[in-house]
């Protein structure tokens, strides 16, 4: 990765407005390339919508309005010239409960392939190759191998949002996004899903929405603390927990209000 | 301890009398159903053959089958579905997945319900003036199709939007994430999963057209019309017809002296059309289910 390409993801001065409510205010930031990054603050805080807009599917949601500029790995999202599907193929996202599609574990995973591709322009030889990759990425080939034919949906949660992950992969995203990722899932499946994040960090940049403290400090390695739609401090997670410049974050973080 | 106390007593009397009274309720309701089909069948037994259903009315309708009116009634609901069925589903598509939520599409929307609710004769008389004499296609098996199709329209959308919002959001939150578009979250999910909702509810129109008598009656079906018997395509499009609806009002109540087993085969045949229809959209609907799973 060459020095300009230090930050994949960059806010300047964004804005946003769902109809006449002011849900970011002047939000500025640098994230950059490869590092694990938590996002954290109270319900409502806005960081739930910060993170969609970084693949801009806010604008499926209704009324949105938008100012300021999102880059990512240095082009302008908002630019006219953006494709969205391009788009969010470098920028993917993980949902709270895990949302595999309602067809087989395979297919799953080449949806990604198959809607940014010609319909006759791939092998099977090469989609087979890569669920394979991306299952073995996210630990899952071994358990998966001789299910790939099986309903998403019946697999265990954890496959299923380890499933979910693994659908970006085929893609090549420079940005995962994970909104509470683990909060559906109990401690055991949390542990897997924090494990594979280690594992995806380095090759992705991952930013991860999450209410639990100590999910922030036991992943991130910086963190952002969000407070009615303004960023209030951006850190490395160990400055954060250790010594918050902010006092709002420090009383956040002690559990004072929240 | 725990021993039934006179109020305990006193509320399960209650709970056994509700008991009662609501299942009295549902055989109240279904033994009439029972008590027709079986009046109708017993009374129709005599003339029931292959040959009622090929054979045209005869002798001034007192005698002979049901062959003319059957065709045409299957003429009408064909033709009339094959028009409101695609620009129907493909029209709720649009308004479901595509249309935004602004004032315009809530009047159309409250359109869409309000026209499902318009009585039938209504829609006779709209398609009397567009079809028959406006677009000048005369009285005609086209603009009686057409005429049903307008009436089906309204509860297509309706019935065919609701089975699109049923299926859940987070799988089109999926199919956005990793860049689908409309047409592909559509196509891939959003059809596949909501197909056996839809097909039911095309299909149950079959029923309401098959019963229609008042907007065929004036846009294109006649009370009596000879057809070369045995042949299904003895109608052309621009031809009157007769059907069953309006067959079983003539000979119950315009034609004197009609052997009592003719009006009953006839209701027989039609109720048993719409009773096979219906049972063919339930094992497609049980069919397409068990191909899906969430």
């Amino acid at each position: 990765m060459s020095e300009t390409q230090k930050y994949s993801l960059e806010t300047n001065r964004l804005n946003l407005w769902y109809g006449n409510f002011q849900a970011l205010i002047n939000v500025s930031l640098k994230i950059k390339h490869g590092i694990i990054t938590g996002l954290i603050g109270p319900s409502g805080c806005g960081k739930s919508t910060l993170l969609r807009c970084f693949n801009r599917v806010n604008e499926r949601y209704g009324n949105v309005t938008t100012t300021g500029e999102i880059k990512i790995l240095d082009k302008n999202i908002y630019d006219p010239d953006v494709s969205l599907t391009e788009l969010r193929k470098a920028v993917g996202m993980v949902f709270q409960r895990p949302n595999p599609l309602p067809i087989s574990v395979y297919e799953n995973i080449v949806f990604g392939m198959r809607v940014h591709s010609e319909r006759k322009a791939l092998k099977k030889s090469q989609l087979d190759e890569i669920v394979e990759k991306s299952l073995q990425e996210v630990f899952l080939w071994k358990d998966l191998k001789d299910k790939l034919h099986t309903k998403a949906i019946s697999l265990q949660l954890e496959q299923q949002q380890k499933l979910c992950i693994a659908r970006l992969l085929p893609l090549k995203p420079e940005v995962i996004l994970m909104d509470e990722p683990c909060s559906a899932l109990d401690a055991e499946a949390t542990r897997g899903i924090e494990e594979l994040m280690f594992s995806l960090a380095g090759r992705y940049t991952i930013v991860i929405v999450t209410h639990n403290m100590a999910q922030a400090r036991r992943v991130s390695n910086e963190c952002i603390f969000m407070l009615l739609g303004e960023l209030m401090e951006h850190s490395p997670t160990v400055d954060m927990f250790l010594t918050p410049t902010n006092p709002k974050t420090a009383e956040y973080i002690e559990g004072r209000y929240g | 301890m725990f021993i039934e106390t006179p109020l305990v007593q006193k509320k399960k009397r209650t709970e056994a009398a509700a008991k009662i009274v609501f299942m009295l309720m549902t055989i109240l309701m279904i033994l009439p159903l029972l008590l027709i089909l079986a009046y109708l069948l017993y009374k129709a037994f005599p003339i029931l053959s292959l040959d009622f259903f090929i054979t045209n009315p005869k002798n001034g309708m007192r005698a002979g089958g049901i062959w003319a009116p059957f065709l045409g009634t299957m003429y009408l609901v064909v033709i009339s579905l094959l028009i409101s069925a695609p620009i129907g589903v493909l029209a709720a598509v649009y308004l479901n997945e595509y249309a935004g939520d602004n004032w315009f599409t809530r009047i159309i929307n409250l359109a869409v319900v309000n026209l499902a609710g318009v009585p039938s004769i209504v829609h006779a008389l709209f398609g009397l003036g567009a079809f028959v004499l406006f677009a000048g296609m005369g009285r005609s098996i086209l603009a009686a199709s057409l005429t049903l199709a307008i009436m089906t329209l309204p509860v297509i959308i309706a019935s065919t939007k609701e089975s699109l919002a049923a299926v859940p959001r987070a799988f089109r939150e999926a199919c956005w994430n990793v860049g689908a578009t409309r047409w592909q979250t559509i196509r891939h999910i959003v059809l596949p999963n909501s197909i056996s909702g839809i097909l039911t509810g095309v299909i149950l129109q079959v029923s309401r057209t098959a019963g229609e008598t008042a907007p065929v009656m004036f846009t294109g079906v006649v009370f009596f019309k000879k057809i070369s018997e045995g042949d299904i395509f003895a109608y052309n499009l621009f031809d009157q017809c007769m059907a069953l609806s309006m067959h079983l009002f003539t000979i119950s109540t315009q034609v004197p002296d009609v052997p009592k087993a003719l009006p009953y085969g006839t209701a027989v045949v039609l109720l048993g059309t719409v009773l096979l229809v219906n049972a063919l959209s339930i094992t497609l609907r049980v069919y397409l289910r068990a191909r899906k799973k969430w």
